[in-house]
């Protein structure tokens, strides 16, 4: 078991880092806000940081599994443009991975 | 009241999935040795998901300290480019411009933005904010306290977080239809994924961010053009 001043230094440092990088990007943008290229961006790129996070989600998955995370994704997303619900599509695409990998594995 | 009730509305699509994630940081921050209070540590203070799975291995490895601050910064840096898009002018003061700085996380980042600037109140961010924070750190506590009387956690609820990240995506582009965009940033994603692997998030972030300025340039210069 690690030492709790280790572990309260590595906590203390992550706390810091990460707000840091939260930010101070907001004090280098303040002025740049009323640019064009910042008010071309900004609506834009939500749907691509969550594309990449979700494509980051599943960068490991073993061929073994790709099924159970194929037939998830296509669950969620079938379930979204459904029932538009998106505590329904992320519980019915995770069930059915879950599922699928258990009854695979 | 109202504020509580419009939070509680406003973080209904995450909620699940930071309970259950959560749970399962909870269930991993036990299973690896450390104390069920950590769990409870880790997402109040630390509060960056990914972060958090990765600070579990980091310390029962007990890996040197610049190695966790290099981590940190590497899995934390993409949240540079949401500065952009985050309507931080709508909350006031220093201390409201603090929380509301620290609280940003992804799902935050796509909750708020899937909405016009105006149509948030600062109150109202801090709020949805706060919510999502209560969700993950009473989700890892519980996780914690009930992961020491389970032998280990369900196999694949990790896949929760992949299904909310799509979902979101989902969200943002119903609120602005743009094919292209969402092409671009698919083909950034699976270029940084197959180049860099590990470390793909910030190359994917800006590809997108290039893709989505020559876009800007070629479609200018066409309407000088015309």
């Amino acid at each position: 078991m690690p030492d709790h001043g280790y572990v309260w230094a590595a906590v203390g440092l992550s706390f810091a880092i990460t707000w840091l990088l939260r930010a101070l990007p907001f004090a280098v943008l303040a002025p740049l806000r009323d640019s064009a290229v910042v008010a071309h961006l900004g609506p834009r790129l939500p749907v691509g940081a969550m594309l990449v996070l979700a494509v980051y989600t599943v960068r490991d998955v073993e061929p073994s599994s790709a099924l159970a995370v194929g037939a998830g994704l296509a669950a969620t997303v079938g379930l979204h443009l459904w029932r538009r619900n998106a505590m329904l599509s992320v519980l019915g695409g995770t069930a059915v991975h879950v599922a699928l990998l258990s009854a695979l594995g | 009241m109202h504020h509580l009730r419009l939070a509680v509305h406003d973080t209904r699509s995450v909620s699940f999935a930071y309970l259950a994630l959560g749970a399962t940081l909870g269930v991993l921050v036990v299973h690896s040795g450390l104390e069920w209070w950590w769990a409870t540590v880790f997402t109040a203070l630390v509060y960056a998901g990914s972060l958090e799975f990765l600070l579990v291995g980091l310390v029962v490895a007990a890996v040197p300290l610049a190695t966790v601050a290099l981590t940190a910064f590497l899995v934390n840096l993409r949240h540079v480019f949401y500065a952009v898009s985050f309507p931080l002018h709508r909350i006031r003061g220093a201390a409201g411009k603090a929380l509301g700085t620290f609280g940003l996380t992804d799902e935050a980042f796509a909750l708020v933005t899937a909405k016009p600037p105006n149509e948030w109140t600062g109150p109202r961010i801090l709020w949805l904010q706060g919510f999502c924070q209560l969700y993950w750190v009473s989700g890892a506590t519980a996780g914690a306290l009930l992961g020491s009387l389970v032998p280990s956690s369900i196999a694949g609820l990790e896949f929760t977080l992949t299904a909310l990240f799509v979902v979101l995506a989902l969200d943002a582009h119903r609120t602005r239809r743009d094919v292209p965009t969402a092409v671009i940033a698919a083909l950034s994603a699976v270029v940084a994924l197959l180049l860099f692997h590990e470390r793909m998030l910030l190359v994917a972030m800006a590809l997108f961010t290039a893709g989505l300025l020559a876009r800007r340039a070629v479609s200018s210069r066409r309407t000088v053009d015309a």
